[in-house]
């Protein structure tokens, strides 16, 4: 009896804990561990949702982000962009409910994935300011702008609204974000600005205006006024879809038969394939999917990894591109060369992707520091966990010496230099799910040492052109500087006119540089 | 001085043709014969160690000459300047600081050490086929010489009879002395500036007519050519004593046949005449010097093969002989072992008995 009714007081304790409590608790997993980060995630969260809707909607984007400090732990982070805008009904669970978003689960190359970025850094505003976000947004210029004044119910991950109102907005379409938070602001490789400025060397379609927390302008223009192609979505492939998935997929079919499901809805399965697979499972194929139970699901999941299956389609995916790879970097960084190499789409897991590499040499680039390594995901910057990333770990496995810079063991490069890693795909491995470094597949990190080869082929060709020129310049400087002491000495020996024997030893020069890489005393017999 | 007006125009004309070059567009080059074993050869009819005819250009417009070059030319005219046209002499290390200077505009000296010049030197005496001393350059003196001898130098008349316990110090430029009397009968030229000492202390030169002259270790270019005059100009025979060692038999080659260093110089410098006095293997045996033995090391077995082999030793049967036996005793004698045998055994036994025999080897 005793024991029943400890139970049943357990029982009374055993709720469900919301996904909005869980993150509550555990914010680092998301990146917002310390008050630097949280701004910069915050900004980037934003940004990465105006510019993934602008793009949808196939326009420009223009996004204008501020940063306003307040005091000197708080600030108010600003994004406006001339995207779509939200339809009324969506605006409070946009912001005001976790997990909730149009992208999430869907298989398509944009910066957001899982619909968590921008609600949490509402949650990570209110509990740390308790004030409300604010949000202004159009989706035409017939239709009024809505205002909203939003929180979030972290009990039941429902949106809180607090003042919902129409207001004048001077934009026809688009959506403004503002959110009040804790936070520390810095400079450097980690920092909003640097964020922002990457955004735009590997976005060059894109017009970016930040206002910085000491209220400096910073206007980022876009280089090409062409949108990227725009990416497809894709149905999974079954080499990359896990067990869990599948289930979730079953009970959500439209399909009728586990046959039609097959087809429907992975990439390239067709009616043979198909078949194979129920066959390969035990199965006849007409069985209702959404009524499959568990074990024969693990038989069909089994099955699906064996038979053989062509690659996804990769035409879904959508590069930036060597030509404007190259304009980017060189509208933010003064160098004297530049390279980049696009590479074919591979597959991994059953997942396209796409890599490409640039490198900005010389110019102002400082001489005996590391070489910067900027790492790019969907055209995001990833500036934490450099060290965790298999973009790092391809870098360091380059052998950059034979292509002319400095390097010690494994490690980045030494010289003036920037290289540039970007990976596009419908699904990046993050290591984590703040989307700091991406995981460390093999075959990932032999195609991103296959660009970087490329790019230090070129990089290597020009150093050697270039220090060869430098070389013979040196060398016929030292000439010039003998040949005054040569004519006094002569003119000195030989009673000789030292102008003339100078005049004639330097058009003597002139004729004879190609000769002059000539080493060494030849002996005569 | 005429002599030295010769000297200024040869110079001089060194640099003619190489404006003469410059002038017609080409890239000036100096021809320098080369000096190293490679281009040495052993001439069997002076018996002399002579250069060979190998040269090596050295052109202004090539990376790895211009410096050279600059250098050869720049020394050329410090010399005609400051020495010959003035009638001054100098040091090597003089002429090393009058060439040192940074090139405007550069880092880089014009000459890095003292190698640079003395090389610049070297390469202007094969050039223009004048030595160092008729450049007016000179090395350390170093050695001293006593006997029945009276010169001219400097304006001074100088008895080298008459100059107390030291001597004269041989001066490294010999060539403007003048012999103003030569009552001597022979030469004797000794490695060691100790024995020469006990010779001078004992009066030896007084009593056996002579001149007896040292320097220490190697002997100095100085030296050779006041050998080689004395030689040359009184018909003086020149004895060598040295120690009983492959390295004492090198100071008598050097003398007698060259050196590869100054293969250039020989013609003023060898004297083909010179005879070997001692201490040779026969007076080991004689003279009971085996008790004062020095065990040769592998350094000593080494040389004596490759001065075994030189070409004017090669067929010589008595040097063979010799070398043959100091192998066989597998030791060395110093000359100071006579002592052993009385403080002034040298002088009044060994070596009036070794000329009286002409107990000589050639």
């Amino acid at each position: 009896m005793g024991d029943k009714i400890r139970a049943e007081e357990l029982a009374k304790k055993q709720r469900q804990v919301s996904v909005s409590e869980f993150f509550v608790r555990n914010r680092h997993l998301l990146g917002f561990d310390n008050p630097v980060r949280a701004l910069l995630m915050t900004v980037k969260e934003l940004c990465d949702n105006s510019l993934d809707a602008a793009e949808e909607m196939r326009v420009l984007p223009e996004i204008i982000v501020e940063v306003k400090q307040l005091a000197e732990n708080r600030f108010v982070v600003s994004v406006e962009d001339n995207g779509p805008g939200i339809v009324k009904a969506q605006i409070p669970n946009v912001f005001g409910k976790l997990l909730y978003g149009s992208k999430f689960a869907k298989l398509s190359q944009s910066r957001g994935k899982q619909g968590l970025g921008v609600s949490v850094s509402v949650l990570y505003s209110q509990l740390t300011t308790g004030k409300p976000t604010k949000v202004i947004s159009r989706i035409s210029p017939k239709k009024p702008a809505h205002y909203y004044e939003l929180k979030i119910n972290t009990q039941r991950n429902e949106p809180e609204i607090l003042i919902e109102k129409d207001v004048e907005w001077k934009s026809e379409h688009g959506t403004k974000v503002e959110i009040e938070l804790e936070a520390r602001y810095q400079k450097g490789r980690q920092s909003v600005d640097e964020y922002i400025k990457q955004t735009a060397i590997v976005n060059p379609h894109v017009s970016i205006t930040y206002i910085t927390p000491t209220k400096e302008k910073m206007v980022y223009k876009k280089v090409v006024d062409e949108l990227p192609k725009e990416p497809r979505e894709i149905k999974p492939h079954p080499y990359g879809t896990e067990l869990g998935t599948l289930i979730q997929m079953l009970t959500s079919t439209t399909a009728n038969t586990l046959f039609g499901f097959l087809q429907n809805d992975f990439s390239r399965i067709g009616g043979t394939t198909a078949k194979e697979m129920c066959h390969l499972a035990g199965l006849s194929g007409k069985e209702n999917p959404r009524r499959l139970d568990n074990v024969s699901a693990e038989k069909l999941f089994n099955s699906m990894q064996k038979v053989k299956v062509i690659a996804p389609p990769t035409d879904c995916l959508s590069s930036i591109g060597e030509e404007l790879l190259i304009k980017g970097l060189k509208n933010e960084i003064k160098a004297d060369f530049y390279a980049a190499n696009s590479r074919s789409p591979a597959v991994y897991r059953g997942f396209p992707y796409i890599v490409e590499c640039a490198v900005a040499y010389g110019g102002d680039l400082a001489k005996d520091e590391t070489a910067k390594l900027m790492r790019f995901a969907n055209r995001v910057p990833l500036l934490y966990q450099q060290g965790a990333c298999a973009i790092t770990e391809s870098v360091g496995d380059t052998n950059w010496k034979s292509y002319g810079l400095q390097q010690s063991g494994n490690n980045l490069p030494a010289g003036p230099a920037i290289i540039i890693v970007h990976i596009a795909s419908v699904w990046v491995p993050f290591t984590n799910e703040a989307k700091d470094a991406v995981a460390h597949y093999p075959e990932i990190i032999k195609e991103i040492k296959l660009a970087l080869q490329d790019v230090g082929r070129q990089l290597g060709f020009y150093i050697r052109k270039n220090v060869r020129v430098k070389e013979q310049q040196e060398r016929l400087g030292l000439f010039e500087k003998y040949i005054p002491e040569l004519a006094s000495s002569l003119a000195d020996l030989s009673n000789g006119n030292k102008n003339k024997i100078e005049e004639s030893l330097l058009r003597i020069l002139k004729k004879s540089i190609k000769d002059l890489t000539e080493n060494g005393e030849r002996e005569q017999g | 001085m005429a002599k030295e007006n010769k000297v200024k125009e040869e110079l001089k004309e060194f640099g003619i043709q190489i404006i003469k070059q410059v002038d017609k567009g080409k890239n000036p080059m100096i021809k320098v014969p080369i000096r190293a074993l490679s281009n040495v050869i052993y001439d069997k009819k002076t018996k002399t160690l002579i250069l060979g005819e190998k040269t090596a250009e050295r052109s202004f417009f090539n990376v790895a000459h211009a410096k050279k070059f600059l250098q050869t030319v720049e020394v050329a005219s410090i010399i005609k300047r400051e020495l010959l046209e003035t009638g001054k002499h100098s040091s090597l290390r003089d002429v090393f600081y009058m060439a040192k200077r940074t090139i405007p505009g550069t880092n880089v000296n014009l000459v890095d050490d003292q190698t640079d010049t003395d090389k610049a030197i070297e390469d202007l005496e094969v050039v223009t086929n004048f030595s160092r001393e008729q450049l007016n350059v000179n090395a350390n003196k170093n050695g001293s010489v006593v006997g029945k001898v009276v010169i001219e130098d400097a304006g001074d008349i100088i008895d080298w009879g008459k100059l107390g316990s030291g001597g004269w110090s041989v001066p490294s430029n010999v060539e403007d002395i003048k012999f103003k009397k030569v009552n001597a009968k022979f030469i004797i030229y000794m490695e060691k500036a100790a024995v020469w000492e006990r010779l001078h202390e004992d009066k030896f030169w007084d009593k056996n007519n002579c001149v007896i002259i040292s320097s220490q270790g190697q002997t100095t270019r100085g030296i050779r050519r006041l050998l080689q005059r004395m030689y040359d100009e009184y018909d003086l025979p020149i004895y060598v004593l040295v120690d009983f060692d492959v390295y004492g038999i090198y100071i008598y080659s050097v003398i007698k046949y060259g050196s590869i260093a100054l293969a250039h110089a020989s013609e003023k410098l060898t004297i083909p005449g010179v005879k070997f006095l001692g201490i040779s293997a026969d007076d080991v045996i004689k003279y009971d010097l085996k008790k004062h033995f020095i065990k040769l090391d592998d350094r000593d077995y080494a040389r004596i093969k490759q001065v075994s082999e030189y070409e004017w030793f090669k067929d010589n049967k008595e040097w063979q002989r010799q070398l043959k036996m100091m192998k066989e005793f597998g030791a060395k004698v110093e000359i100071q072992s006579l002592s052993a045998k009385g403080i002034s055994f040298i002088t009044e036994k060994y070596l009036p008995e070794k000329i009286k025999n002409k107990e000589v080897l050639e």
